[in-house]
């Protein structure tokens, strides 16, 4: 760690060259050398397009599952020798989907938690309302400016510039609002890469009288020059990370590699889309076809990043979400239309795990919402409250999700 | 003017001023009386697929599935001597993968083809030795050797090459590619090269507006005829024929499953295994005209699904024409937005349910609320899209009276219109080439441009399309793609563009603040 905020200190001297020190840059000099700049670091994974949660976490035990579902369920977990198409058992009543097999030892380890009929309360199919009430975090209200992870950051007069990344080319809504965040495609290209232009583009967008272009210029630049700074030095995930080829892979990895450069960095964001299977969700078996193979990276991405973070796990945690579920029936064509709740993942050092939270609604038809989805039993801002108060140490809640008064499931312990 | 066109070339404020504004809107609002310029027509030209049905399409530029459906007999060959060529070629090429030599039995290193002088011209010569040597062997030679070429190579002789060349050097990469790559090259083309701007930006807006995936399976042959027969004819049309026009495509139709989707109670629902799938019928309400907030239900969804059962595809991998098939419609009565629709209408269900979308006021007031959107701010005052919403009323959904009413109107021309909205990072990279009046011979390099702005052409997954408002492309990266886009293009460091004497300090002015706005 010394090593390393040494060599951001010098890195980043030597950028600013002989002249005055920055005012950004001596802040973000003073938090590198401030006695307790690990942060605690709250990830969150958005599953676009409404994944199935009745097929990643299947609740095998269930008849009706298999009723409603007689050519994409996943079977029931085999006893003796294993099928690979079947679901793997987490406590003999929910299994995980097979293609989900490399985040079985974090369970088993105790470090990811499932929280299943969690979701949204806004009955919308919409997903892209729904998108955008999962990312506001206030469901119904279309009016809400900014999404719930900006307004979970604590006011700070000393943040990083990098302290809020989202992985991608747009800012997500999740991430948008008064707190400055950057979006980055890739680390590596992360600058103007000529570097008398970047000086004269750097005047003009913090000179610019666009108060909106003026503040996301003045947010990149600062961001460019610590992450330029971290650039110089190769990265090598630790060793068993195989983070998987791919988008979501490549996201994750860049998120590992800023957790464990120490730049600052509180809240990062990354989504993964594909999820929307109203054809073929399943092939000839379920360990085959579209689900499958989301899963697979699915699973594997986050793997990889657990196995990465190595010493700095007890300070991550990880959650996932997707705006809505799936219907509870399978649909004519071997697909699922648009639903109702979900299943969310949490994983980190302090999630107490090996365990599904929430109460299971049942799949009888009087159970079910609108006597066709998954019904809810956990509003994700319950979720979402307890990881924000646990890793932003941000007590004010009410701030972050107005209108609602998140209930803590014991996830964090 | 910025914000009818894809920007100015040097030389249009004069020619606007000259002219009078108000004239050259009203003939911004008739494309077909602006001759077009005759440099897009020739760059045009060689792009084949622009002009194909989807049919031959899937014949000439077939897909490895297709191949193998040729060769299993299921399919025709190309009639084209050539293109037969290239087929048995392919077939040779997937019969060596099947059996199990990684694709290369049938393809011969290039040391076997090429004495030592003329590879290592290939290798290390320049472009025109490159071009020299591959052009003095005859064609079934060259695309033997473009296929034993690697990637690397044939991108470096692609940078030398003619048009004819350049789309043989793509062929070679897997004939399929091609009909995307003519899309994206006509997309950027026209926004930079026509003389019809607002025509190009209106099929810029429906075609988001519509948005189709061009990488759903089948879809990748169906949106040229998508956005050529369906989009294209109408943006100055009837709202109505527009949306008839979509939801009678191959492409929506396979976009939002609705050609899979079959009544519960039709023979074929009965037979098989299958039924209604409401993902078209969601979007139409909610995307297409009413607008998430136009006061439907999810009963009305489910309605209007069971109205457009039958809609469907005929031979979506030969033929991919629009057919009604009755053995798939729910032939039931239906309700939707409180219209009784009696039973036994069969085709005549779909069209009702248009009609009756297409004169809401909600439709009006959410089609005027994004064309305003587009045009004049991301929060565009009520008063204006009253105006234009009234307008869509009385003229029956005329989207050339409701631009007119737009244009016309005091809050098109208010200074907090002015410059008030972020160009998208298509018109960002149109606006900046036709600002240098660059040269543009190929797209590639700017089409990945694109990708690193942010938009993708075509590739927008989600049904809502690209976010009209400008603060979706405001964040750092995205800003710092649109300078470092900015510094290449002034440098002549991307592929396929040329300008001339462009200055460092031009580069600068195009990723400024200010050159952002539009």
């Amino acid at each position: 760690m010394t090593t390393r905020r040494f060599f951001l200190r010098n890195s980043a001297l030597a950028m600013a060259g002989a002249g005055t020190v920055p005012l950004w840059l001596e802040r973000a000099l003073y938090a590198a050398d401030a006695p307790s700049p690990r942060k605690k670091i709250l990830v969150a994974i958005f599953q676009r397009g409404a994944a199935d949660g009745l097929n990643i976490v299947v609740p095998h035990g269930e008849k009706r599952y298999y009723e409603m579902r007689p050519t994409i369920a996943v079977p029931r977990p085999s006893r003796g020798a294993g099928r690979e198409d079947a679901a793997i058992d987490l406590d003999g009543f929910f299994g995980l989907h097979p293609a989900l097999a490399a985040l079985k030892p974090v369970w088993d380890d105790g470090h990811l938690a499932i929280v299943h009929a969690a979701g949204s309360p806004d009955p919308t199919r919409s997903h892209f309302d729904a998108q955008d009430f999962m990312e506001s975090a206030t469901p119904g209200l279309k009016a809400t400016a900014d999404g719930w992870m900006n307004r979970a950051m604590p006011r700070e007069a000393q943040a990083s510039a990098v302290r809020a990344v989202a992985m991608g080319a747009v800012l997500p809504r999740a991430m948008r609002g008064a707190n400055a965040v950057v979006a980055v495609q890739n680390l590596s290209d992360f600058q103007v890469r000529n570097a008398e232009a970047a000086s004269a583009f750097r005047s003009l967008y913090t000179d610019s009288r666009d108060p909106m272009l003026n503040a996301a210029g003045r947010e990149t630049f600062e961001a460019v020059a610590l992450l330029q700074s971290i650039e110089k030095q190769r990265y090598e995930p630790a060793a068993g990370a195989n983070y998987p080829k791919g988008r979501f892979g490549d996201c994750l990895r860049q998120i590992a590699r800023l957790i464990k450069a120490d730049v600052g960095l509180e809240m990062a964001f990354a989504d993964v889309g594909g999820w929307d299977h109203h054809v073929n969700e399943v092939g000839a078996r379920a360990s085959e076809g579209q689900l499958a193979a989301r899963l697979t990276d699915f699973g594997g991405s986050l793997a990889a990043f657990w196995t990465d973070l190595g010493d700095r796990r007890s300070d991550v945690a990880l959650v996932t979400m997707s705006e809505f579920g799936r219907t509870a029936r399978e649909n004519g064509d071997r697909g699922t239309d648009h639903g109702h709740a979900n299943c969310m993942f949490a994983m980190g050092g302090g999630v107490r795990g090996g365990k599904v939270y929430g109460r299971w609604p049942g799949l009888e038809q009087e159970q079910l919402y609108e006597a066709r989805d998954l019904a809810l039993t956990t509003d994700f801002r319950d979720v979402l409250g307890e990881l924000v108060r646990g890793q932003s140490g941000n007590r004010d809640l009410s701030r972050v999700f107005p209108g609602y008064a998140p209930r803590a499931q014991g996830i964090l312990g | 003017m910025n914000r009818l066109t894809f920007g100015a070339r040097p030389g249009d404020l004069e020619r606007v001023e000259a002219m009078g504004v108000k004239k050259w809107i009203d003939l911004q609002l008739h494309p077909e009386r602006i001759p077009e310029n005759p440099v897009l027509g020739t760059k045009l030209r060689p792009l084949d697929t622009l002009t194909m049905s989807t049919a031959r399409m899937l014949q000439d530029y077939p897909s490895p599935q297709q191949v193998k459906e040729m060769v299993a007999g299921r399919l025709p060959f190309p009639e084209d001597p050539d293109r037969r060529m290239m087929v048995d070629r392919l077939a040779a090429r997937l019969k060596g993968k099947v059996d199990g030599d990684g694709g290369q039995g049938h393809t011969p290193e290039l040391a076997t083809l090429l004495d030592a002088r003329q590879l290592r011209i290939l290798r290390a010569g320049t472009g025109q030795e490159k071009l020299d040597l591959f052009g003095s062997f005859p064609q079934a030679r060259q695309d033997e050797l473009l296929e034993s070429m690697g990637q690397g190579m044939r991108m470096q002789l692609f940078a030398a090459a003619s048009p004819e060349l350049r789309r043989r050097i793509q062929s070679a990469n897997g004939p399929q590619s091609m009909v995307v790559q003519d899309l994206m090259e006509a997309k950027l083309l026209r926004a930079v090269y026509s003389n019809r701007q607002l025509g190009e930006v209106l099929a810029d807006f429906w075609f988001n507006h519509f948005n189709v995936f061009i990488e759903k399976g089948a879809d990748r042959y169906m949106v040229t005829s998508y956005e050529r027969d369906a989009i294209r004819p109408h943006v100055l049309g009837k709202f109505e024929d527009l949306l008839r026009a979509t939801a009678q495509s191959p492409a929506m139709l396979f976009y939002l499953d609705n050609w899979e989707s079959v009544g519960a109670q039709s023979p074929a629902g009965k037979r098989r295994q299958r039924g209604l799938n409401e993902n078209y019928g969601r979007e139409l309400l909610e995307l297409h005209t009413l607008g998430v907030d136009g006061g439907y239900s999810q009963k009305d969804v489910a309605e209007v699904a069971r109205c457009f059962t039958g809609w469907t595809i005929k031979q979506p991998q030969r033929v991919a024409e629009f057919e009604f098939n009755a053995r798939m419609h729910d032939g039931g009565e239906k309700t939707v937005l409180g219209v009784r629709i009696p039973a036994g209408g069969g085709i005549e269900d779909g069209y009702r349910v248009l009609d009756i979308l297409a004169h809401q006021p909600a439709t009006a007031h959410f089609i005027s609320r994004k064309l305003a959107m587009r045009f004049v701010a991301d929060d565009p005052p009520e008063t204006l899209v009253n105006r234009m919403a009234a307008t869509f009323l009385k003229k029956d959904g005329d989207l050339r009276a409701v631009l007119k009413t737009m244009f016309e109107s005091p809050e098109f021309w208010s200074r907090g219109a002015y410059r008030a909205k972020m160009k998208s990072p298509l018109e960002m990279v149109a606006s900046a080439l036709r600002t240098l009046n660059a040269d543009v011979d190929f797209t590639f390099g700017l089409n990945n441009q694109l990708n690193q702005l942010g938009e993708p052409l075509y590739r927008k997954a989600e049904p809502t399309g690209y976010s009209n408002s400008g603060e979706e492309w405001l964040n750092s990266a995205g800003l710092l793609a649109r300078m470092n886009f900015s510094m290449a293009l002034v440098n002549n460091k991307v592929p396929g563009v040329k300008v001339d004497g462009a200055p460092s300090a031009q580069g600068i002015t195009l990723g400024s603040p200010d050159f952002q706005k539009k």
